[in-house]
């Protein structure tokens, strides 16, 4: 799947404009940036790949959505808010209180009823939307507003490198703030450092007289000698005198 | 691969790593959040249907919120971003709440029962102007009645409905300014006045269902206008001519235009400047002049007269109809210790409809703003409901001659926070009924054993939570043994300092600073900084602790500064002075006199530095350390930071022995064209360090570079100054320095290309961490940064310490060339930052954690391992013993770990921390729009029992041993008798 969304990236850096020299910088850059990744090496060295990864931005060229409208320095981004139903256990996923911010703090968007959200005026260049709602962790997403072509946007989920083909923004995960109280349980009291010394103390109290008792009292006279003899601190004096 | 390698291990991790946590039941008991709107702007009244009553405000925070007009409370609100501020807000259609922000571009409706945004449009703006709303007041769903806006230099008509926009008219090319929308009802003509040029007037007649012009007329004043403008009736204006002294009403009926001038001498005699004031009255206006505020009736035939004058510190409304086509207006101003509130008919003012005088709290301020509201009382008489807003920027409503609700509305905008020590507890004051009998004690323990237990019923769980709350006088006014207990000092924007309770943040006094001179010029200064003056620890016992406000006459940094000196414990100010010079930096040095009075010195914008206090002690211990004082002063705009010595006493120039002047050291200079200074930090100067060295996995010593002269700078190129989707990753690049202050040495330099800010960082003991914009990786990114010292390095060696040849003992010299390394690394983070701030702790022994105020205003508390160099991908098992956790490409981000759970502290600003007595504990107290206070263990409590601690379990315990000793006893005793028997 790495490779796939590596793709896409590649993807994303043919259909960008600019010059030759600063699409191989770009590349360079995000072969710099992927330096975590194994696949990187692979993909980076030839043209055969190049070129194959051009048909495939071809193909998907033509499958990805023109989010955004407007002319020259205004485009407008227009997304969606998801969230899955079955996920807002305990949160109530109210749409008034979530927030679309773009580029850390430079606008703040609110939710439409329906979870669509816009940004107005942006200027065409690279951008990062991240989605602020509580009990929900969302990637930022990085949106790219092309210049040529009339405003339109690319979309990455930056935490999971995905691109979108529509600015759908669904959580990553959802969040739990607090720590849930373990039900009592009885063997979690057992396994616990205090239930296991008590067990070991149940088992001296208890069951070491037994054993006691089934020793033959010569041979314990005799191995109570015998320890006396070597000068080890006897055990005797702790367990309880037998008569 | 790699990042599920990650994932895995950041799953394995956040087991692992012991973070902070809290149980559902536990909010509240050591948390308290408080929430706020700020100062109101605008207020509209929603109390016409049957059902909840309510106001709609805007503030200077940017906030539009509706507040419950019964109990004050908030159905909600809105925090909207920094640079949309609101300039207008209105209901429309009676179901949506309408506003106009950013500069007029911006209008949204939000549902009035649930504050959900319904519609949001953005308008068209070529030009900054001033931005107009009207809002039609027929509640019926008609496309013949928009909303009209004008902003930027276009007037748009937008449905109420869907927020379409029906049509726009383009002013900008004409440079006209829109001054007054009027629609009158039942007419599909709008009249637009406006000015061109501000010398011309013009009168737009625009067809409301297509926006074209049907008519134009204009007609030029050759005196031209200034300042604002009041619409005294729908087809009459009064302006100030440009030179401040002459009305000129403005007819437009039917589009045409006609002048009538007044000058303001017939109507006052000596007149000076006037001003028109903001109200709108109908048929009257408000003019102030002289520091009297007239009334000034307009004639049917634009005839002047003056019918009333207040002083100037009346507040007015706006005019509001009441029953039989009557206008009526408020108006509050002080008399003593009260408010007088007066309701007054338009037409006629000698009619009070209402009087009354309310009891206020001094520290209130006078009046700033009212708004009134009208409702029907049973005896079918008028009723008044007033909303004021005061000078400390709190909000109240009156109603009936009392308060009914107030909101300390000033604490949305602190500047500035410090601590402050609770009065010891004295012996002829008893402890309050803490614990009752030993019986309640024991009842209350079992509780708590069900509850740790899970036997709980939910009446149990409620009794458990409520005893919680109010348990172990949490909110008593004495200090405690742990240092729990503490004052949080807070200064406003308004100039009001408050003493917030860290047990239940309660408001323990408030104080609103005063001028000590009660000049014109600075009727009331604005507070700058807060400073602990005098805290008594070891001798002057019996002196009460003080805090220092350093204030300001006036917003220019030049103007003069004021000094305020107020008690702690009983939050009187017990002297103020005019210090007749300018405030630029205030520097508390690290020596106190006799009294235990912290020396301070202030820079003024002359250079000089002045010493307080003005005492001859103060002066000779400064005299003393004179040749060792230092410090630096940054210049962001140049990019240049200097260093800056003692030289001598002022003499020369003036007669004040407290007076110094100071030499230039050094200077550093950075290339303006490749680099702008965005961001500089020192360590706090009261932080404790611990230990100086560091014990690494191979049984090797490091020794923290520990300097308190040490700055952080970061520039970034003059590009990539802006905002993150302006510049390419090429264009920028970020650079930070370790800069010593005291020699201008540059100490480390590291450069990150392609990153941009805002850097947000955090410098405590040997490291500093930073957040800024990886513009290549399209992430944020946070690296560390630790300092070592190499000189001492050598000392490891046994042999070297016995025989006393270290050099542990010789004193650090920022003159002695530096001998020092640095390690860092970077790391990804998921979100947006704010602000980052450290914990403290009293001794510096407990670890330490980063809190992150994201940018969706909520507080992570990271621990400080996950941001530490040493950290690789495959830690030796040593290394793992020791705590290195493996090396992840992001730092996580464990929702548990929110100190604010499922809270957000909204426009968070600043997060503070305070040490508790208790070393294992701190304050954390985070202000904002919001404020919250959490006490943190950033290692857990090791030092002392939680309060889960069942001291029940204990006592049933040590019970059962011994009922379980005496029966085996008796059972051996027995067993003995009967072997013997036997």
């Amino acid at each position: 799947d790495d490779s796939e969304g590596l793709l896409l990236i590649y993807v994303f850096f043919f259909l960008s404009p600019g010059s030759k020299k600063d699409l191989e910088t770009r590349l360079l850059a995000i072969d710099d940036n992927l330096r975590t990744t194994t696949m990187a090496p692979i993909l980076r060295s030839t043209p055969l790949v190049a070129l194959l990864v051009l048909q495939i931005s071809l193909l998907f060229f033509a499958s990805t959505l023109p989010i955004s409208s407007g002319s020259e320095d205004s485009n407008t981004i227009t997304g969606r808010v998801r969230i899955p139903a079955s996920t807002a256990i305990g949160h109530a996923a109210k749409f008034s209180n979530i927030k679309v911010v773009l580029n850390g703090g430079q606008n703040i968007s609110f939710l439409r009823p329906d979870g669509y959200f816009t940004f107005h005026k942006v200027p065409a260049g690279t951008h990062l939307i991240e989605v602020y709602a509580l009990g929900f962790f969302f990637s930022p997403v990085r949106v790219d507003v092309s210049a040529r072509h009339h405003g339109k946007v690319q979309a990455t989920l930056t935490e999971t490198r995905r691109s979108l083909t529509e600015l759908v923004l669904e959580p990553l995960r959802a969040d739990q703030y607090y720590e849930l109280r373990e039900p009592f349980n009885v063997m979690a009291i057992l396994k616990s450092p205090m239930g296991l010394m008590v067990g070991f103390m149940v088992v001296v109290v208890f069951l070491m007289p037994k054993l006691m008792e089934n020793i033959d009292p010569e041979e314990m006279k005799r191995t109570q000698e015998e320890l006396r003899n070597q000068g080890v601190p006897s055990l005797s004096s702790l367990l309880p005198a037998s008569p | 691969m790699a990042i599920r390698v990650s994932l895995l291990l950041l799953v394995f991790l956040s087991s692992a790593v012991v973070s902070f946590s809290l149980y559902e039941d536990q909010v509240g008991l050591m948390d308290w959040h408080q929430r706020y709107i700020g100062k109101v702007k605008h207020a509209v009244f929603h109390t016409q249907k049957a059902g909840r009553k309510r106001v709609i405000v805007s503030t200077e925070e940017n906030v539009v919120a509706s507040l419950d007009l019964r109990h004050g409370e908030i159905f909600w609100r809105h925090v909207l971003g920094t640079n949309d501020a609101i300039d207008g807000v209105d209901i429309a259609l009676g179901k949506y709440v309408i506003t106009l922000s950013s500069q007029g571009s911006t209008l949204r409706a939000w549902n009035l029962p649930d504050g959900q945004m319904v519609w949001e449009t953005s308008l068209h703006s070529a030009q900054s102007s001033k931005s107009l709303l009207s809002v039609p007041i027929n509640l019926k769903v008609d496309k013949d009645y928009p909303i009209l806006v004008f902003g930027g230099g276009y007037l748009h008509a937008v449905s109420a409905i869907d927020g379409e926009v029906l049509w726009k008219k383009d002013f900008t090319a004409e440079g006209f300014e829109v001054q007054r929308v009027l629609q009158p009802p039942e007419s599909s003509i709008i009249y637009v006045l406006g000015f061109l040029h501000s010398s011309e007037a013009v009168v737009y007649q625009i067809d409301s269902k297509t926006g074209e012009v049907v008519a134009q007329k204009s007609m030029v004043f050759p005196g031209g206008f200034s300042g604002a403008i009041s619409s005294v009736s729908s087809d009459k204006v009064v302006v100030l001519d440009s030179t401040r002294s002459i009305l000129v009403t403005i007819g437009f009926l039917d589009g045409d235009i006609n002048f009538q001038k007044t000058p303001i001498s017939d109507l006052v005699e000596n007149s000076g400047n006037a001003e028109i004031l903001s109200p709108l009255l109908s048929n009257m206006l408000a003019v102030k002049v002289n520091k009297r505020t007239i009334f000034v009736r307009v004639g049917g035939e634009g005839k002047l007269e003056v019918v009333d004058s207040l002083s100037d510190e009346t507040a007015m409304s706006d005019s509001l109809p009441v029953a039989d086509d009557q206008v009526a207006f408020a108006s509050a101003h002080h008399e003593g210790s009260k408010i007088q509130l007066m309701v007054k008919l338009v037409d006629d003012l000698d009619t009070v409809l209402l009087r009354e005088s309310i009891e206020m709290d001094q520290h209130r301020g006078h009046v700033d703003k009212v708004f009134i509201n009208n409702y029907i009382k049973t005896d079918r008489s008028n009723g008044f409901r007033a909303l004021i807003v005061m000078e400390d920027h709190s909000l109240l409503l009156l109603q009936q001659g009392a308060i009914v609700w107030s909101r300390e509305e000033g604490l949305a905008s602190v500047t500035d926070v410090t601590t402050a020590e609770l009065p010891v507890e004295k012996d002829g004051v008893s402890v309050a009924k803490v614990e009752h009998t030993l019986v309640d004690w024991l009842k209350g323990h079992m509780l708590k054993l069900k509850g740790s237990l899970l036997l709980a019923s939910p009446e149990d769980v409620a009794a458990i939570q409520e005893m919680r709350m109010k348990s172990s006088g949490r909110s008593k006014l004495t200090r405690d043994h742990n240092g729990f207990r503490k004052l949080f000092i807070a200064l406003t924007r308004a100039g009001k300092l408050f003493a917030l309770h860290t047990g239940d943040g309660r408001i323990v006094w408030s104080m609103l600073l005063n001028s000590p001179t009660k000049s014109e010029a600075c009727e009331r200064p604005s507070g700058i900084n807060l400073y602990q003056w005098q805290v008594p620890h070891h001798h002057a016992m019996d002196e009460n602790p003080s805090v220092l406000v350093v204030g300001r006459c006036g917003s220019d940094s030049s103007a003069p500064g004021v000094l305020s000196f107020v008690d702690v414990y009983t939050g009187k100010e017990i002297s103020s002075s005019d210090i007749g010079h300018s405030v630029v930096r205030v520097m508390p040095l690290p020596f106190t006199d006799s009294t235990e009075q912290r020396l301070h010195l202030i820079a003024d914008t002359e250079g000089h530095i002045h010493l307080y206090p003005k005492t001859s002690e103060a002066l000779s211990i400064f005299q003393r350390e004179f040749q060792n004082v230092y410090w630096y002063t940054v210049e962001g705009d140049d990019g240049i930071i200097r260093g800056q010595g003692m030289k001598s006493s002022c003499a020369g120039e003036t007669a004040d022995e407290y007076c110094f002047t100071t030499k230039e050291l050094w200077t550093v200079v950075f290339p303006s064209e490749s680099e702008k200074i965005i961001s500089t930090l020192t360590r706090k100067p009261n932080e404790v360090v611990h230990t100086q060295a560091k014990v690494s996995t191979d049984q090797d010593l490091l020794y923290k570079y520990v300097s308190r002269n040490l700055l952080f700078v970061a520039t970034v190129s003059p590009k990539g100054a802006g905002e993150i989707g302006s510049v390419t990753p090429e264009e920028s690049a970020l650079v930070v320095y370790l800069i010593d202050t005291i020699t201008g040495r540059i100490l480390h330099r590291l450069s990150h290309q392609g990153c941009q800010g805002p850097v947000h960082a955090v410098f405590s003991e040997n490291w500093v961490v930073y957040h800024y914009f990886n513009l290549r990786a399209h992430k944020h990114e946070v690296t560390v940064v630790e300092i070592y010292d190499q000189s001492r390095a050598e000392n490891k060696n046994v042999w070297k310490l016995v025989l006393g040849k270290h050099n542990l003992t010789a004193p650090i010299s920022s003159y002695s060339r530096p001998e020092m390394f640095t390690k860092s690394q970077s790391y990804f983070f998921a979100q947006s930052v704010k602000t980052i701030a450290v914990t403290s702790t009293a001794k510096g022994i407990t670890s330490k954690q980063l809190l992150i105020g994201t940018i969706g205003d909520q507080i992570l508390a990271l621990d400080k391992r996950f941001v530490d160099p040493r950290r690789t991908l495959n830690p030796s098992q040593a290394e793992k013993e020791e705590g290195i956790i493996p090396l992840t490409d992001s730092l996580p981000i464990i929702p548990q770990s929110y100190i604010t759970h499922s809270l957000k502290v909204e426009g968070l600003r600043g997060i503070v921390t305070a040490p508790a007595k208790l070393e294992s504990t701190t304050h954390v107290f985070a202000y904002g729009v919001d404020l919250f206070y959490t006490r943190l263990a950033p290692s857990k409590t090791y030092d002392s029992l939680t309060d889960d601690f069942s001291y029940a379990l204990l006592l049933i315990t040590i019970v059962a041993l011994v009922a379980a000793i005496y029966i085996t006893w008796v059972v051996s005793e027995k067993k003995e008798l009967s072997e013997k028997w036997r």
